[in-house]
């Protein structure tokens, strides 16, 4: 069963990969959805299974690296952390692939879009599965590949191929972090299996490493690299860069990659390491700190951004940093219990997204939007359902997430944990405040579009309506319905057992009465703050950005990260990399070394033929030299 | 085992080129000199897999040895294979035919000639990686030269001559050193046979101008920093299948000399050297990625990374490690295919657009996208992606010397970062975009012949990035074997001071 469940995407992809136009277009589309929805029923029975009867496998597939001490083996582990990812990833991608039937219907390369996306699948899912860290590596790279492909898909925009490329090297610095991580593990533990990691783990805690003549606690840095890894991936403070361009992909893949699956693969890995991690305040606090950075950092932008998508992605940027501090906290379940509410809501928010520009004609600024509400009112509800469980309005899903979250950060009881539940609350106002605004821009006040007669603005297909309200059901419902299992009291060992492991036991504490209803309070706040600011009366808002108009460029420049990176590390590569080759490489060592060598031999041969000259005298001149020269020699001695 | 299958292997192309010599050489009879020559290498190819079959991996001595006197008294024509040999031979036998299936569209003239030449390297290159001789490797490893030599000279783009020259001049000048060497080791020693000369072992006060004589040698040919500058003019000027025999092939005679001589004879001078070899191999790796990355020229890009490559292989073998010295040769026979496929890539766009630089290129995927799909393969092969043969030996070779050092690890794996930047920003630039010159509105994609050599690089190339073992298998013996003895050398040395 696990074999079906991880191979048949993959199946899929090679089929309307390399089949695809034989086959044509609506066979890739019908295998591809068909096969990752046969995974998505069979991860739902293995999860139910894990519920019930505590299902636990780990099968091997087959050996891969096998080299001296080190023995790795493609493996499929499945226990209730990676059953739970399953979940998420195949029901997620099942609804993107219905989806994107609809919204990719009149591209000509729907087949190798399609299968981009299985192929997607199929990395995602080792990369939960996998039983080692080498395998998780190998899934790592696999959904940032297919993530390159995805973004860079329409190959002739000059823009989508530079965010490609750029996502991938961002990731990939991220990715020398994790693969320096994974030395270190080797190096210390002598195998990069999580169990036989795991168990060595109380055994090393002091051990030191040098580097660079100082000593490290080797845990220590080990979870930091990791960490580095996990930053990539997920878009973190400093190595978030990539996420808001990553937007120039089709939309459903920002729906699946881009907010859903890959980008939450460095919390998996972060939760998946809590053996290691619980082990490392340092990392933990370090953890929380670029948490709570990146989740305000990211809603800062948020607020000021025009483009629908980026919008969007600037708040998955910060639900993610949400996640991360969570783990930082020590509440691993809560972090995942939040990623697997976000990928509903989050994905109904792209997917409605998607719609919106698929009906404005692909336009993505909300400043051309508004007053379409009624013309596309299944997108417009669906869309505030989305925003509502984002905001963590009270009962729907995100309110149990976000909340918890919070709660956990401030019943940690440390500075770091404080501070995170402050940056918490204020991120989550933010959050309310730039979601509602894109709500308020897109759907109300007047219709600022030129391009588009407002007669043509429609709703959706029902192949792209349908997925929608599926997630809306998750968006609402997935909260309540699995926070006990998730969170509750005793979900440490009743649901997640050894998947997790939690050196104390999570506080059974009630946190004090006004945080508990703080938090909601904002989000309903500012419900009305927005409406008037953002519609009613406008005039407030343009006073206030006229005042503080130095800020409002910052913040519209994304804090400069972009240009600041370029200035540092772009530029002087190609700088350098011009004075390696044109003037070492060229002026040096090929002027003093082949070439000044032949010149040297060629000018030496030139003078030799010049002694030569083929007339007697001067021969004969030469002669009486050298002999009168050897007389003097001898006479004088 | 009496049948002499090694002397089979070399001798095979050499006969085979006897025969082509001796044809017609009218326009009809170019056509059959091409299939004799495919013949041949593919036969050779069938028997170097039977080779690969009966071999035994699990002893670590020398087999199908054969010895027979040659000069008498001083050298014998003594050749043999272990785990580290044998898989170099087979990818010289593998990526022969592929050459002589590519030379239709790329050798315009003297196509007979060029198929002789061919035909001799490939039986020199066997030879150099049986060769259990000094004086016969040094035979084998210089007469290398000379058809290379000839195939960028004659064959080879409008500034041949003076790479040729350049290629001749560089490899020569290491070549006399190593000559030196081998005669004072037959002096200090009494004998050239290398399995001799394991057993006795060489006197450590000797062993470090022996190591650097022969360094010198293979740095050169390696190449490493700072004796690289002759390879991006041999690529950039050679046709498609000289630059794909190089790259593929006579590179890694280098490597292996490091591994089968310089650690073999020389184990208390290679301890003693490392900070120098990694110091190079460092460079070599920031360096000219740094320097490919600018490049206009997509041949000389795809020179400079290979010698950012070549700098993992040099770092991995002066681990000293079971992952280290596994992980280079690993690296150097997916090297090998890689190098040659994206040699063979550029090929097929230069035969249609006659020219090489990037910014004339653009967009090409509309119009051939079978070709998109290999060079991607490929791309992502250098780049050492995960599921590619690349990917496994970089890590073994990270693994091995992060053991011995964390901070060249360290540096070490920025290279990773800078390959993935050279190499898509490169595919983008040929690849993805809008056409923007009407050239390449004319290209076709992708015919026959062509597809057969790019999907049969591509194959293995997936096929041991995730399924390895095979190849692992081979050299683990030999490999432990290598490093048992190297370990005992060291220890003896230490304890007689």
């Amino acid at each position: 069963m696990e074999y079906f469940l991880i191979f048949l995407p993959l199946i899929g992809a090679i089929i309307s990969g390399f089949f695809g136009k034989i086959i044509g277009h609506r066979n890739s589309e019908i295998i591809t959805s068909a096969f990752v929805s046969i995974s998505t029923i069979l991860s739902i029975f293995i999860f139910y299974n894990v519920i019930e009867n505590n299902y636990e496998n780990n099968l091997i597939i087959s050996t891969w690296i096998n080299s001296g001490s080190l023995n790795v083996n493609w493996a499929i582990k499945i226990d209730t952390l990676s059953s739970v990812m399953l979940v998420v990833v195949t029901l997620i991608s099942s609804l993107v692939h219905i989806y994107s039937i609809g919204y990719m219907s009149h591209d000509p390369h729907r087949s190798r879009f399609m299968s981009y996306l299985s192929l997607f699948t199929f990395a995602m899912l080792t990369l939960v599965t996998s039983d080692n860290f080498l395998q998780l590596f190998f899934g790592w790279e696999g959904v940032g590949l297919c993530s390159y492909f995805l973004i860079g898909f329409w190959y002739k925009k000059k823009s989508a191929n530079a965010a490609a490329i750029k996502a991938f090297i961002v990731n990939r610095v991220g990715d020398f972090g994790f693969a320096l991580g994974i030395f270190l593990i080797f190096y210390i533990f002598g195998s990069v299996n999580y169990n036989e990691v795991f168990d060595q783990i109380p055994k090393f805690l002091d051990n030191k490493i040098k580097f660079l003549g100082l000593d490290f606690n080797s845990i220590d840095l080990i979870c930091i690299l990791l960490f580095v890894g996990a930053m990539g991936k997920s878009a973190q403070f400093l190595l978030h860069t990539w996420l808001p361009d990553a937007m120039e992909g089709p939309t459903p893949v920002s729906a699946l990659i881009h907010a859903a699956t890959m980008v939450t693969a460095g919390v998996f890995l972060v939760v998946r390491c809590s053996y290691i991690f619980e082990y490392s305040n340092l990392a933990l606090n370090l953890i929380t700190i670029v948490g709570m950075t990146t989740a305000f950092f990211a809603a800062s932008v948020a607020l000021v951004q025009n483009d629908i998508k980026k919008i969007i992605a600037y708040s998955t940027c910060s639900q993610l940093g949400y996640m991360f501090f969570a783990t930082g906290v020590g509440a691993y379940n809560v972090a995942i219990f939040h990623l697997f509410t976000h990928a509903f809501f989050k994905a109904l928010l792209f997917l409605g997204s998607g719609s919106v520009i698929h009906s404005f004609k692909n336009e993505q600024d909300i400043t051309n939007m508004g007053g379409s509400w009624r013309k596309m009112p299944y997108t417009w509800i669906l869309m505030i359902i989305g925003t509502l469980a984002l905001t963590g309005f009270p009962f729907l899903s995100g309110y149990y997430s976000k909340d918890a979250i919070i709660e956990f950060a401030y019943l940690k009881g440390n500075t770091s944990g404080y501070f995170a539940a402050g940056v918490g609350i204020l991120t989550a106002f933010l959050t309310s405040i730039y979601s509602w605004r894109l709500i308020f821009k897109t759907f109300h006040g007047n219709y600022n579009n030129k391009n588009v007669d407002i007669n043509s603005i429609h709703e959706s297909p029902s192949i792209m309506l349908i997925p929608l309200i599926l997630l809306s059901i998750g968006a609402i419902l997935a909260g309540i319905i699995f926070k006990d299992l998730f969170i509750g009291n005793n979900s440490s060992y009743l649901f997640w057992q050894e998947s997790i492991k939690f050196l104390e036991p999570l506080s059974k504490d009630h946190p004090p009465f006004w945080i508990l209803y703080f938090t909601p309070f904002l989000v309903v706040i500012s419900i009305p703050i927005s409406h008037y600011v953002f519609l009613k009366n406008t005039k407030i808002l343009d006073s206030l950005i006229e005042s503080n108009k130095s800020l409002y460029k910052f913040l519209q420049n994304k804090w400069y990260f972009d240009e600041a990176y370029d200035f540092m590390f772009v530029k002087p590569a190609k700088k350098i990399g011009i004075f390696f080759w044109k003037i070492i490489d060229e002026k040096t060592i090929n002027k003093f070394g082949p070439d000044g060598i032949s010149k040297v031999i060629k000018n030496f041969s030139i003078r030799a033929v010049k002694l030569q000259s083929g007339f007697i005298y001067q021969y004969a001149f030469i002669m009486l030299l050298g002999f009168s020269i050897l007389l003097t020699f001898f006479i004088i001695q | 085992m009496n049948f002499p299958i090694l002397s089979s292997l070399i001798l095979l192309p050499a006969i085979g080129s006897f025969f082509i010599f001796f044809q017609k050489s009218n326009q009809n009879q170019y056509q059959s000199s091409k299939y004799v020559a495919l013949f041949i290498s593919l036969a050779n190819f069938l028997l170097s897999l039977y080779l690969w079959y009966i071999f035994d991996p699990s002893i670590h001595s020398f087999q199908f040895v054969e010895d027979r006197q040659w000069i008498i008294g001083l050298v014998n024509y003594k050749i043999g294979i272990d785990g580290i040999s044998i898989l170099f031979i087979l990818l010289t036998t593998f990526i022969t035919p592929l050459c002589i299936i590519s030379v239709n569209r790329t050798v315009k003239i003297k196509l007979k000639d060029f198929l002789i030449a061919i035909l001799i390297s490939e039986s020199l290159m066997i030879g150099v990686f049986c060769s259990l001789d000094l004086v016969i490797f040094y035979l084998f490893f210089e007469g290398g030269l000379i058809p290379m030599f000839l195939i960028i000279g004659i064959w080879g783009g409008d500034r041949r001559v003076y790479s040729a020259f350049k290629f001749f001049l560089y490899t020569l000048l290491g070549s006399v050193l190593m000559l030196i060497a081998i005669i004072s080791i037959y002096w200090i020693a009494g004998t050239t046979d290398v399995i001799k000369l394991y057993e006795i072992g060489i006197d450590a006060k000797f062993q470090n101008l022996l190591w650097l004589a022969f360094f010198s040698s293979f740095a050169v040919k390696t190449p490493m920093w700072p004796v690289h500058t002759w390879l991006p003019d041999a690529h950039v000027e050679a046709p498609t299948a000289g630059s794909v025999l190089l790259a593929a092939i006579l590179l890694k005679m280098a490597g292996y000399g490091f591994i089968r001589f310089s650690i073999g004879l020389f184990p208390f001078a290679s301890e003693y050297f490392v900070p120098l070899i990694f110091i190079l191999s460092l460079i070599a790796i920031v360096y000219t990625s740094l320097v490919a990355l600018m490049q206009e020229d997509i041949k000389k890009l795809i020179a400079y990374s290979s010698v950012a490559h070549m700098g993992f292989v040099t770092l991995g073998i002066f681990t000293f490690t079971q992952q280290g010295i596994e992980g280079s040769i690993f690296q150097m026979l997916s090297h090998g295919l890689v190098s040659a496929a994206l040699f063979f890539c550029v090929g097929v766009i230069y035969d249609r657009m006659n020219t090489r630089l990037i910014d004339k290129y653009g967009g090409v995927v509309s119009i051939m996208p079978k070709y998109a799909i290999v060079f991607m393969i490929f791309t992502l092969g250098a780049v050492g992606l995960p599921g590619t043969s690349g990917f496994v030996g970089e890590f073994l070779i990270l693994l091995g010397t992060f053991k011995k050092n964390f901070l060249v690890a360290v540096i070490a794996s920025t290279g990773v970062i800078l390959a993935a930047a050279y190499m898509l920003w490169l595919y983008k630039r040929v690849i993805f975009g809008k056409i923007i010159n009407d050239d390449v509105k004319k290209m076709i994609d992708l015919n026959k012949s062509e597809s057969i050599i790019l999907w049969s690089l591509a194959f293995p190339i997936i096929f041991f990035g995730f399924y390895p073992d095979p190849l692992l298998n081979t050299t683990e013996v030999s490999v432990n074997n290598l490093i048992d003895m190297y370990n005992n050398n060291l220890a003896i040395n230490t304890e007689n001071n």
